[in-house]
């Protein structure tokens, strides 16, 4: 892990190369670092960090949604990014509103987050630009609605038993 | 596969008043005609046209519930499209219902062949976000465990993986010698699966007395085992066939999927968090890492062979050095105190209460945590808002990332080379779906 000094350099670093609304915060939490960016600087920044940046972190071991309710903007996506040579690891995250959650997807960047940034729009509805196949991947794809979300109730749909099977509509289907 | 617009909100037609075919956007039904092949419609050779197809999700091969899409050209496997969901259970979302130490048991059934590594994983992110010491000897205690259940994993992966291949009696040895782990983990948990046996700040219970002699006698036992198994099985004419050559993956593609454990350490990479990042007392141990030279499905197989051999060293020494001292944290906020105390002290009384109606509180904060497991890194994402629920818990698990390179090992291949990788890949479909 970069120190809290290291994470600092890093952050100026970004800053001076893409302006100083490119980070919006600098985390470090139990020896964790964390770089928190402007959602349209994630994909820049991330291909800033895996190619050319002092000390580059070329993997992206996870990509994650999370939802800050009720914090405003509430969905958060976070991208674990590893260096193999100096095992080392930073995270980066980012704040999308529920109203506009948009955000460029990084699959060009790391290939491995095609099924992760899937399963991010699949439970929170964060909408990656550019995926190349931007489906649902675990639930159904004609499901309704983010099941992830702070606010989408535990149990809230009626499960299917033979008691009440005539009651869920088109349930035959 | 499919060239319509994606849904990318809530908004659109409702699904309910579409058919059911016209929902599932990745069901492709139209024909293809294959590079160089006559325009459809004219006289097309069998051979010349590209045909789609759907194997699983209830393919004996599939390793659970694994759908995949193929579009085969004669017998060569020209793409494949993993589907997957058919377990989503959504274990993630019941976690954030829970208190912290009742979501231990939620976590343990993702990944069902390794249990003590998504407790170990989730207990290691609570403990990191408490700021709470594990004790030494809990710490071993851990490692033994896990080690045992990489053996199992792997022994379940070998005997599943020969079947696949054409070799049923590798499937009743495995699981004669994974029967003799799930025994001692009976003796030490009380349950062949699922134990939660690790807690937050330490492990459940002691060793039982018995326990060191019956595991000192499964160690010195498989060594020989394995010894057999490869016996049988690395000189097999089949196997071999199917193993060799096949398969390769650049290491490069790996490194960019995120794919890593067994299958990155096939194809020459010596990256295991055991060694570059180690938790749990790892560093006290000393082991090897494995590595394969070509990439291709024989590399995976021995560096999983080799890795059993590794993980009974390992056990060993930890039996060997086990550290005297409590097996769980005396931190009564977090630990329940021991049970005898409950009958002549008010404060254990008090903070069992305390801790079994209301668990424990967790400071606001995040943190990700990640070990080794048997197919990779395992991570955790702990979100807390302060309550003794999580926020969110998330596992970055390795089957589902890993799953991504099936189609590098498999396309531009026959489909029995295809059996052979979803084999060597090894998925887990509940820790993909969760």
């Amino acid at each position: 892990m970069p120190d809290a000094t290291g994470l600092e350099l890093i952050a100026a670093e970004v800053r001076d190369r893409f302006g100083d609304g490119a980070v919006t915060g600098t985390h470090y939490f139990r020896d964790e670092a964390t770089l928190e960016l402007a959602p349209p600087a994630v994909h820049d920044v991330l291909a800033h960090l895996r190619d050319d940046a002092d000390q580059p972190f070329e993997l992206l071991m996870s990509l994650h949604g999370c939802d800050y309710f009720p914090q405003e903007p509430r969905l958060g996506v976070h991208y674990q990014l590893l260096s193999l040579e100096r095992t080392d690891r930073l995270g980066v995250k980012t704040r999308v509103g529920v109203e506009d959650p948009n955000i460029q997807s990084v699959v060009d960047l790391f290939p491995g987050a095609d099924f992760q940034e899937r399963e991010a729009y699949d439970m929170f509805g964060v909408v990656f630009d550019g995926h190349p196949d931007p489906r649902r991947i675990l639930m159904p794809e004609d499901y309704q609605g983010f099941p992830q979300r702070r606010d989408f109730p535990m149990g809230g749909e009626p499960v299917l038993f033979t008691f009440n099977e005539h009651e869920v509509p088109r349930w035959y289907e | 596969m499919s060239d319509e617009a994606p849904a990318t909100g809530v908004e659109g037609e409702r699904p309910l008043d579409v058919p059911y075919r016209e929902r599932e956007r990745s069901v492709t039904l139209e024909r293809m005609p294959a590079p160089g092949a006559p325009v459809y419609g004219t006289a097309v050779e069998p051979e010349t046209e590209l045909f789609t197809i759907n194997m699983g999700p209830h393919h004996p091969a599939t390793h659970g519930v694994l759908r995949l899409l193929l579009t085969l050209e004669g017998e060569v496997v020209r793409s494949i499209t993993p589907i997957i969901g058919y377990v989503h259970t959504g274990i993630e979302k019941s976690c954030e219902d829970q208190q912290y130490w009742k979501v231990i048991p939620f976590v343990e059934r993702m990944d069902y062949l390794s249990y003590y590594f998504n407790a170990q994983v989730f207990c290691m992110a609570v403990e990191r976000m408490l700021d709470e010491e594990v004790p030494p000897r809990a710490q071993y205690l851990r490692v033994i465990h896990m080690e045992l259940g990489r053996i199992a994993s792997h022994l379940f992966w070998l005997g599943t993986s020969a079947l696949d291949l054409g070799a049923i009696s590798m499937l009743w040895y495995a699981l004669r010698d994974r029967e003799k782990i799930l025994d001692l983990f009976e003796m030490s948990g009380g349950q062949r699966l699922h134990t939660r046996y690790i807690q937050v700040g330490g492990v459940i219970e002691d060793l039982p007395p018995g326990f060191d002699r019956k595991c000192r006698e499964f160690l010195a036992e498989m060594p020989s085992r394995i010894d057999q198994y490869e016996a049988i099985l690395n000189r097999n004419e089949i196997l071999l066939q199917r193993l060799r050559n096949v398969g390769e993956v650049p290491l490069d593609t790996l490194l960019g999927l995120g794919v890593t454990g067994p299958l990155l350490r096939a194809a020459g990479h010596p990256w295991d968090l055991r060694k570059a990042m180690p938790y749990s007392s790892y560093d006290h141990f000393d082991f090897k890492v494995p590595i394969g030279t070509r990439g291709d499905h024989y590399d995976r197989y021995r560096v999983r062979m080799a890795e059993m051999r590794e993980s009974v060293k390992i056990v060993e020494q930890a039996l060997d050095g086990l550290p005297e001292g409590p097996y769980i944290t005396d931190n009564r906020k977090v630990a329940l105190p021991p049970r005898h105390e409950l009958a002549t002290s008010m404060e254990a009384l008090i903070h069992h209460f305390k801790l079994v109606t209301e668990g424990f509180r967790v400071p606001p904060g995040e943190t990700y945590a990640a070990i080794e497991s048997p197919r990779g890194e395992l991570g955790c994402f702990v979100l807390a808002d302060g309550s003794a629920k999580p926020a969110r818990v998330h596992m970055r698990d390795p089957s589902f990332v890993n799953l991504q390179s099936l189609r590098h090992m498999a396309e531009g291949r026959l489909i029995a080379d295809l059996i052979a990788g979803i084999a060597m890949l090894d998925p887990i479909l509940g820790g993909i779906d969760r």
